[in-house]
């Protein structure tokens, strides 16, 4: 099937396979390899994009399904050479160990400031319950976001 | 944050690539030409294998290869030896021994194709009965699993005992209490984000092999491959990426990283292999499986005299476990932990099952997970019948800071310690006897909350080469400190991250060592071309052997400076005087102002600076760090649970971890390392169980089956430390990667059966689910009839 399908601004059209996952799509068929893949059944979390605005996982979206519509990865979080707030945050907190979590973590923060740009510990943990991450308690990932919701004007 | 000239906080200079998605993992490798590997696995616990059809998937358009058992016969590579100096079927020829035994392995042009084409393998499989539960696998009749040894009529692979028996009986038949209590420490899986995989490259010409894995041992690859594929060593490269979490499951080899080179050397093409979940789970190192009675004997008054102990380890299909030649049971004989026993004396006996080989995975430093639970409980049950509170049970047993060094009764030579201090600062913190208060009177309204308390002492940093090997290599490590004519350096280790932050912590000793900035050094690592031989990471033994290596490299590299200062200073070696000032390192004359920098003097020891007789010039170094001893950090940990009794449901309210790893590096990554291992322990003592029906399928082969704690079930963690430097170790550190993983779950576990002791509850077995907390409060606490005898 043809799909067009619009990445961090930028649109792409190609000749997929009606099975191939969003994040196949992303990784092998246009080389954003900053979104990962973890588990297939939707519980950890590392293959988090956002989907015309909404964190999804992207294992779990066909390519198809994302044809006409807009994604954004991590590569699309730094713009004219300025981290987001977010990405800031994980590393002024330590908010990431092996860093595979990281890119669906910053994705999900991203979405939970744009909604809510005060969220308090409780919403945090509520907002990356759907994620898993194995090496920081989650301790330091609240604190990143934390931290990106008290620098939203942050530069780096 | 500033950037500190050697030890501090610091950011982690790796953050950069990874908070940008710019990570490169294994299966980020792309090369020109790569097909794509996938793994045909049985369906059964224990069958034979009748015969292995594979001409449909051959036929498979996109299909370049199908290799087979019989394939690999052909090569003599169907059996690999295990870390265990064991083997290992890569591809199963003869039968099937766990579900998800690796049988057939398919190369195809992409990742769907090769998935594909297993389905049009066809197995012709005749089942046999398994050995499921291993309380049965020494059983007159048991099927014998591993009948491909030649003589084997049964399942035992080892009995092995610590301590001394006799003694440990002489004081049990006098004590005036004993205790007994069977617990099991169930098998869980570590499950790192990133699964295992592998890219090989097989260049036909160069007769080079390049395989890119996840591995936390790539040196240790590189010999094995060496030995048995029989390739020379030195045309083989591992190359191991960024890692998405090891904690000790990507120490060994898996059969599929064998298939994509056999599969790369039959195509003449990179060939890439990814396991999917499932198969990591079901396939990959499991950890525990520890069936364990633990025996006290105490007075009346509390003071533990000896401890006693019987475990019945399930190893699985094959003995895969990661250890050192001399301890089939790892270091569980440290299972004395922190306490003042005068006797003891262990026995372990393992046994081959119908389940995935492993064994020592998921940061326990060498089955210490197991020991620090086992007598982290019996210390709570004596309590129990005792009467007495755990915490002042604990102070009353505890070594004492004049007993160090101290060697235990199995013969653990503990390096240093302060353990009252530790404890009485995690009691303060949790404000311990306001929560005693709290306790009562909620437990007089019917509530349940528990206080857990856990004291460990760990053993890290494997080791001296005399008691330590993994298959007969050593565990010493190399370092090599290159520095450039401007000052600038570039470290290289055998040590592989996974995590845990070398690219700053490693750059940190440096900087310390030669008063540089830690963002003049650069580190490499995970390339067994770029860097010297040693063991690679795990067993929390990064920093105590590798961090050894680097502050000794360092200071060659310091004296070399110093036979160059004195030439450039025209003054002798030993009137010099180190020091590190606001502008760093220097050698000073001294008594005088003359002064060099490090700087200054690494741009002169490669200039035409005249040099005297012996001194070569550069300043580079290379030293191999041979560890004395182990480090052994410690730590007291509080756990407040609320457990509510219609439900069962538990909910870990606070966490208190006081850490003593000696001198740290980075204080922000150790407290990071120890939030994560906190989180494993509410893991492993709430949710985490890798579960089996009576057929052998696996019932945890997912992630909605096996469940990891989220930022829900996680508290906020209350983190303290105190530091007590180990003296043998050249920074005064020690290991603490794993210390949180080990010593977390007693907590956890003490804490609930603490809030079920007006039940009447004195032990049950993780994973404390709310069935399992519900059914213990009914009065049948699941698996306390585990009977080894």
């Amino acid at each position: 099937m043809r799909i067009s399908v619009t990445v961090n601004g930028q649109t792409h059209v190609r000749d997929v396979e009606p099975r191939l996952l969003l994040v196949h799509f992303l990784r092998d068929e246009l080389g954003l390899t900053g979104t990962h893949w973890g588990c297939d059944t939707s519980n950890c979390g590392v293959c988090v994009v956002q989907l015309d605005g909404v964190p999804v996982k992207s294992c779990t979206v066909l390519a198809v399904m994302a044809d006409g519509h807009e994604v954004t990865t991590v590569e699309g979080l730094e713009k004219d050479g300025e981290l987001d707030p977010v990405q800031q945050g994980f590393v002024q907190c330590h908010g990431l160990q092996c860093g595979f979590c990281t890119p669906g973590m910053l994705m999900t923060a991203r979405w939970l400031l744009d909604r809510n740009p005060d969220p308090d510990e409780g919403e945090i943990r509520e907002a990356i319950s759907g994620q898993l991450c194995r090496c920081t308690g989650y301790e330091n990932i609240v604190r990143s976001v934390r931290w990106a919701a008290e620098n939203q004007e942050a530069k780096a | 944050m500033s950037t500190p000239m050697g030890f501090g906080r610091m950011h982690r200079k790796e953050d950069a690539r990874f908070i940008r998605g710019r990570g490169g993992y294994v299966d980020d490798v792309q090369l020109p030409g790569m097909l794509y590997g996938a793994v045909l696995r049985s369906p059964h616990a224990h069958a034979w294998i009748r015969s292995v059809d594979t001409a449909a998937a051959e036929a498979h358009p996109k299909v370049r290869a199908v290799i087979t058992g019989a394939t690999l016969a052909g090569l003599n590579l169907d059996w690999m030896p295990t870390l265990s100096a064991d083997t290992q079927a890569v591809l199963a020829t003869d039968k099937v021994r766990f579900q998800g035994q690796e049988v057939a392995f398919v190369v195809a042009e992409d990742r769907y194709s090769a998935r594909d084409a297993l389905e049009l393998i066809d197995v012709d499989y005749e089942p046999l009965d398994p050995v499921i539960d291993a309380r049965t696998a020494l059983d007159e009749g048991a099927p014998v699993i591993r009948d491909d040894q030649e003589g084997r009529t049964d399942n035992r692979i080892f009995d092995w005992e610590a301590g001394d028996r006799a003694a440990a009986d002489a004081v049990f038949a006098r004590a005036e209490v004993t205790v007994s209590q069977d617990m099991l420490y169930p098998r869980v899986h570590p499950a790192p984000l990133e699964t295992c995989g592998a890219v090989a490259d097989f260049d036909k010409v160069t007769g080079k092999l390049t395989v890119w894995c996840p591995t936390q041992a790539p040196h240790a690859h590189r010999t094995l491959y060496a030995m048995v594929a029989g390739l020379p060593e030195h045309k083989i490269r591992v190359i191991s990426p960024d890692i998405g979490g090891g904690f000790g499951g990507k120490v060994g080899i898996y059969p599929g990283y064998v298939c994509a080179i056999v599969g790369s050397i039959v195509t003449g093409r990179p060939v890439k292999w990814m396991e999917d979940r499932s198969e990591n789970l079901m396939s990959t190192a499991f950890a525990r499986d520890y069936h364990m009675r633990g025996e006290v004997a105490a007075t009346r008054d509390g003071r533990i005299q000896a401890i006693r102990v019987k475990v019945l380890a399930d190893h699985g299909a094959f003995n895969g476990t990661a250890q050192p030649s001399k301890f089939p049971a790892g270091f569980f004989h440290v299972f004395t932990g922190s306490y003042d026993i005068q006797a003891a004396h262990c026995e372990v006996t393992g046994v081959y099952t119908n389940k995935a080989p492993g064994g020592v995975a998921y940061a326990c430093s060498f089955r210490i997970t197991e020991a620090v639970y086992l007598v982290e409980r019996m210390i709570d049950v004596l309590a129990a019948e005792l009467g007495a509170d755990p915490a002042e049970l604990r102070m009353k047993n505890l070594l004492r800071p004049e007993q160090f060094p101290y060697t235990t009764p199995t013969g653990w030579e503990y390096d240093s310690g302060d353990y009252q201090k530790t404890l009485q600062l995690a009691m303060d913190m949790a404000g311990y006897d306001a929560l005693r208060r709290e306790q009562a009177e909620k437990r007089a309204r019917g509530e349940p909350m528990g206080i857990g308390i856990s004291f460990f002492t760990e053993a890290v940093g494997a080791g001296p080469r005399k008691h330590m090997d993994i298959l007969g290599l050593g565990m010493a490590d190399g370092a090599e400190l290159r520095v450039h004519p401007t000052g600038k350096a570039v470290l290289r280790v055998s040590c592989q991250t996974q995590g845990q932050g070398h690219e700053t912590t490693f750059a940190q000793i440096v900087a310390a060592e030669l008063g540089i900035s830690p963002d003049d050094v650069e580190v490499v690592h995970g390339d067994t071309d770029q860097t010297p031989f040693g063991l690679g990471t795990y067993g929390s033994r990064s920093t105590p052997v590798s961090g050894a290596a680097t502050a000794m490299v360092a200071r060659k590299v310091r004296e070399r400076a110093r036979q160059v200062a004195s030439a450039m200073l025209e003054a002798s070696p030993q009137d010099l005087e180190w020091s590190v000032g606001e502008s760093g390192g220097a050698w000073t004359v001294a008594g005088t102002g003359a002064s060099r920098t490090i700087q200054e003097i690494a741009l002169a020891a490669h200039s035409n600076l005249e040099l005297p007789d012996g001194v070569e010039g550069h300043l580079d170094a290379t030293c191999v760090y041979n560890p004395p001893n182990l480090t052994y950090p410690f730590g007291a940990y509080i756990c407040v649970v609320d457990v509510d009794p219609g439900t069962g449901q538990v909910k870990v309210r606070r966490f208190v971890a006081v850490d003593d790893c000696g001198n740290r590096i980075n204080p922000m990554i150790v407290e990071g390392q120890v939030h994560g291992g906190l989180a494993d322990g509410v893991g492993m003592a709430l949710m985490q169980l890798m579960a089996f029906d009576e057929e052998g399928n696996h019932l945890g082969a997912s992630f909605m089956d096996y469940l990891l704690p989220t930022a829900l079930e996680c508290p906020s963690w209350e983190l303290g430390e105190t530091v007590t430097p180990s003296p043998h170790h050249p920074i005064g550190a020690k290991g603490v990667g794993e210390s949180a993983t080990v010593g977390s779950p007693a907590a956890v576990v003490n804490a609930v059966i603490d809030a079920l002791a007006p039940y009447g509850v004195r032990h049950a077995d993780m994973p404390l689910t709310p069935a399992a907390v519900w059914r213990a409060i009914q009065g049948d606490p699941i698996r306390t009839d585990l009977a080894i005898t």
